[in-house]
């Protein structure tokens, strides 16, 4: 028995996500490069479009998905510099949305800035890095590791630093 | 960059077995998949021993795994990977891990991992230096200073701070190992458990009252009416306890399993109480679930005497009690009515919780149901009550209450401790009286020429700490002066050099045998390098008395070994000097340590209950490691029933036949009036400002003698933070992040500031048992009349020390508060 039936978690993840959020133009996965895994120590992860810096509204929610369409995400741009931001500001950062305990999706909570766990009661902090406040995960919440290109103001995702949850490697 | 984004999946031919986690009580199970470091399974899920479709996505709570769950260990030379996850079908946890069991693979020894820092081998300090030496050496060096003492001076003078619990320092083999070392070979009574200054218990009242602390199981909270937590905080140190069994009666989700347990009676979802003067990160969860069943009753530090006894004296006018209960099964409840008397209006003066919401609890755990049928409440107690304003007194109290409202022996009821670690206890009769001597205070008074320190670190875990530390560095530098002196000797000349330094200078020889060099180990003459579960076979307890046998499936570091077996080894050689000697008769005190595995050592104890105190009872002879094993992780709940039909038969509640731990079989009441502060205590608080609460946070196991080597651990908390009222704060100028110093006239502890809206003014709460910032350094001296300490009565002054930047720039200062 959890916390949480799988019926009643959905309801809550679903409905957690939908409240805060913005959903910005996503390009979609540019390039994902081909090849074996041999020669290589990193995994063969995809270039993708979250955003543009400019247009993204200061402690709102983006909604993502990478590196493919069943790892949902979330951007935020903070407003101040926060230690692992890009952009002009060193504002923006991103996160895996699946609680790595046990896979439930985590909320964004706007007044901490700090994502939820509804299912075990996990916290993480979106302006330290993901860094888990206290819950039952035993690393902090994946980030999506971002790249800035000031020549067109765009944010992408480049990796992922932390395994998603209910994966054998972040890329299927 | 290391970024830790994909594990290996075991094959489906993996070896599987099963460990209990070893550290907090509740006792989770898990499996051990182990393979070949050259292989690995597929994704498929037919290509790996979790059967599982790493094809693809899998979805929210059909799994719990994660990096930390894997790692590479060495079995018999050759390496393996290995995964430790949380097992579905067990019972206690259900598929879930907490944030320290599901570290378990992570703290696992591996030659270049986090936990490099294991000790290998034995480690001898003499040059000035630490040196590692043999086996042979080291046994003739320890046995060598121990007869000669023992000799010369008798068994009192070689004093032992030792684990006696299960889990990762104990386990039924290693409490029995060292218990008979101690108490039947050396005959010592100078002994102090790993967290407290004497041989003592943590439930004595409880127990002295019939009622054993650990009755019920943890379905008696899915079924319970009223759940009660007092000095509790079981998010955090009970994690799969509360969040598998009792937030779903919080929750409603064990209704139809309430309806069939209890047919014709009325149920509801649970409603909780938290007895607590701090809203904990517990009430917080509680809270966010069901406010309106959820009554938080913030008492004044130290007061909860005075609380269960206004509650007695309401719950008896109002004719709620359970007057034929009492009649048949208990005795002395008019004697402690009496004496416990206390009206709702001082109950409220005393402990600053309103009339109204008094009345509200002894209604809610208390009242008969509308139908007439008795509330079954459920009362949980850990350190509030058992490092709380005596001990004793407390319980005594609580238990009153219980027995007065008949909240034993019923499912859904109970007065349990949550507890901290595994339990396991089977040693030989404590030598010593009750009260039993105060160890720590006859070594500070340069009392005892010899200290073991086993598996436990009391420069991090006793009261005032600072005092203690200071005392046996002093005592202990004598001795390594002495040693340094001896170039070319032989043992026996070393052997000499420290008797002559213990014996006319006032020296301390210091042993440590432990998992890593801790501090402890550090300040001593002489390491012995000890195992834990995995690496040996290993036995404990849970909670819920749920016995289980953690398989052994690697190698120790180096030339580790389990705790029973290099008690016997000591054992052994000391008995082989009195045989040279023609001594047979203390020969004759040494022997019966011929174990060559730990099963032996179960074997000798746990399975011979007779004239030995076990958590097993008397019928610890039906269980076998074979058994157990066949058991898996449900094992059985002692004491064992029965072996029928290739199973262990437990139990899942005591009492339930009324029959209760006492000469007489009746349950006891014990007067417990109210009386305030100890005066030692209540003269720091008129001195001091701040009350400095602490305990656990869910982060850090212990002393953190893993979680130090590890980077999730140590990043959130590089030093023992300290839990501050932010106006409190800056009034004093301190930011988040910043050092401070807490001081009283006991000592001087340092701590990194956490501002928390939720604590009060004047109050604090900093982690206890911390390796960088010791609290116990500022807690004085007092303790209850079994020598148990108060470490929550701590009144101390706070000043900032300074700003380590990157406290500031890389910890999260977020409240620990869900809401």
């Amino acid at each position: 028995m959890t916390v949480v039936s799988r019926r009643k978690f959905l309801k809550m993840g679903g409905g957690g996500i939908a409240a805060g959020a913005a959903v910005l133009g996503s390009a979609g996965a540019l390039a994902r490069p081909e090849g074996e895994h041999v020669g290589r120590t990193t995994l063969p992860y995809p270039q993708q479009m979250i955003a543009k810096a400019a247009q993204m509204p200061v402690n709102q929610a983006v909604k993502f998905t990478y590196p493919d369409k069943a790892s949902p995400c979330v951007a935020v741009k903070m407003g101040a510099p926060v230690p692992g931001g890009v952009g002009p500001g060193g504002d923006i950062v991103a996160f895996s949305t699946l609680c790595p305990h046990m896979g439930c999706v985590v909320n964004y909570d706007r007044e901490t800035r700090n994502f939820k766990c509804p299912c075990h009661f996990s916290i993480y902090d979106g302006e330290k890095e993901g860094q888990m406040v206290i819950g039952q995960a035993t690393t902090n919440i994946p980030s999506i590791i971002l790249e800035y290109n000031a020549g067109d103001d765009s944010v992408r995702a480049v990796g992922v630093d932390g395994l998603i949850f209910g994966r054998q490697s972040n890329i299927l | 960059m290391e970024l830790k984004d994909r594990i290996a999946l075991p094959p489906a031919d993996a070896e599987k077995t099963n460990m209990t986690c070893h550290f907090c009580i509740v006792g989770c199970g898990y499996h051990v998949y182990k393979w070949p470091a050259n292989r690995e399974g597929g994704r498929a899920p037919g290509e790996n021993a979790l059967g599982l479709d790493f094809r693809k996505q899998i979805a929210p709570l059909d799994v719990c795994i994660a990096p930390t769950m894997v790692n590479q260990v060495q079995d018999k030379g050759r390496m393996y990977n290995v995964m430790i996850v949380p097992d579905r079908e067990c019972v206690v946890n259900r598929g879930q891990a907490s944030t320290r069991g599901g570290q378990l693979a992570t703290v696992m020894f591996n030659a270049t991992g986090l936990t490099e820092d294991r000790l290998k081998y034995p480690r001898l300090f003499t040059g000035g230096d630490w040196v590692d030496v043999s086996w042979d050496t080291a046994l003739q060096v320890y046995a060598g200073v121990t007869k000669r003492i023992l000799d010369a001076d008798g068994p009192d003078q070689i004093m032992f701070n030792c684990f006696d619990h299960g889990g990762a320092g104990g386990g039924f083999e290693n409490t029995w190992g060292t218990g008979k070392l101690m108490f039947s070979a050396i005959k010592t009574q100078m002994v102090r458990i790993h967290n407290r200054p004497a041989y003592n218990s943590e439930c004595h009242a409880t127990r002295d009252m019939g009622i054993g602390e650990l009755n019920n199981s943890y379905e008696d909270s899915e079924v319970a009416d009223t759940l009660i937590y007092i000095g509790a905080n079981p998010y955090e140190t009970q994690t799969n306890y509360f969040l598998v069994h009792a937030l779903p009666n919080l929750q409603g989700a064990t209704l139809s399993k309430k309806k069939t347990w209890f047919p014709g009676e009325p149920v509801e979802p649970a409603r909780v109480i938290f007895v607590d003067p701090r809203r904990s990160p517990s009430i917080a969860i509680a809270e966010e679930l069901g406010k309106d069943r959820v009554l938080h009753l913030q008492i004044a530090p130290g007061t909860d005497t005075a609380l269960f006894n206004g509650l007695l004296t309401y719950v008896v006018e109002k004719g709620w009690h359970d007057p034929k209960f009492i009649t048949a099964h208990t005795k002395g409840f008019e004697e402690a009515l009496k004496a416990n008397r206390m009206s709702l209006a001082d109950c409220s003066r005393a402990t600053g919780v309103p009339v109204d919401d008094l009345r509200k609890a002894a209604e809610w755990a208390y009242k008969p149901k509308a139908s007439g049928h008795r509330p079954r409440s459920a009362h949980f107690y850990e350190k509030g009550i058992i490092w709380g304003n005596d001990n004793y007194r407390i319980q005594s109290a609580l238990v009153d209450l219980v027995l007065a409202t008949h909240n034993v022996g019923r499912r859904g009821t109970g007065v349990c401790r949550l507890g901290g670690h595994q339990e396991g206890y089977a040693r030989p009769p404590y030598p010593g009286p009750r009260p039993a001597p105060f160890i720590d205070k006859e070594l500070i008074q340069g009392n005892g020429k010899m200290l073991t320190v086993w598996g436990c670190n009391a420069f991090q875990t006793t009261l005032n700490a600072q005092r203690y530390r200071q005392a046996l560095v002093q005592r202990a530098n004598r001795v390594r002066t002495a040693m340094g002196k001896v170039r070319g000797g032989s043992v026996d000349d070393l052997v000499d050099a420290i008797y002559e330094a213990v014996s006319k200078q006032g020296g301390l020889f210091m042993a440590t045998i432990d998992l890593y060099p801790t501090k402890f180990a550090q300040a001593s003459h002489l390491i012995l390098p000890a195992a834990h579960p995995g690496e040996m076979n290993l036995t404990s307890m849970s909670g819920e008395r749920r016995m289980r046998l953690s398989e052994r499936f690697m190698d120790p570091p180096g030339a580790a070994k389990p705790d029973c077996l290099i008690a016997a080894d000591i054992a052994n050689t000391i008995k082989a000097m009195y045989e040279k000697e023609g001594n047979a008769e203390m020969a004759a005190r040494f022997a019966g340590f011929d174990w060559k595995t730990e099963e032996d050592a179960f074997n000798d104890g746990f399975r011979r209950p007779q004239g030995i105190d076990s958590q097993g009872g008397s019928t610890g002879n039906l269980v076998t490691y074979e058994r157990l094993r066949a058991m898996g992780n449900n094992g059985v709940q002692l004491p064992v029933k029965e072996y029928k039909n290739g199973k262990l038969i437990g139990t899942e509640m005591i009492y339930s036949d009324y029959k209760f731990s006492t000469d007489d079989g009746k349950a006891h009441f014990q007067p417990a009036p109210w009386t305030g502060l100890p005066d030692k205590v209540q003269a720091q608080r008129a001195k001091y400002r701040f009350w400095i609460n602490n305990g656990r946070t869910n982060h850090i196991w212990q002393t953190a003698y893993h979680d130090e080597h590890i980077d999730f651990r140590t990043q959130r908390y590089p030093m023992a933070p300290i839990e501050l009222n932010p106006e409190d704060a800056a009034a004093l100028g301190i930011a988040s992040g910043d050092v401070v110093e807490v001081f009283n006239d006991y000592g001087s502890a340092y701590a990194m500031a956490y501002l928390e809206p939720a604590i009060g003014p004047g109050q604090s709460f900093m982690m206890f048992g911390y390796n960088n910032g010791i609290m116990g350094d500022v807690v004085t001296d007092w303790t209850d009349e079994n020598l148990l300490p108060y470490y929550k009565g701590t009144w101390a002054d706070i000043r900032r020390v300074g700003t380590i930047a990157d406290y500031e720039k890389t910890v999260s200062f977020k409240s620990r508060r869900y809401a």
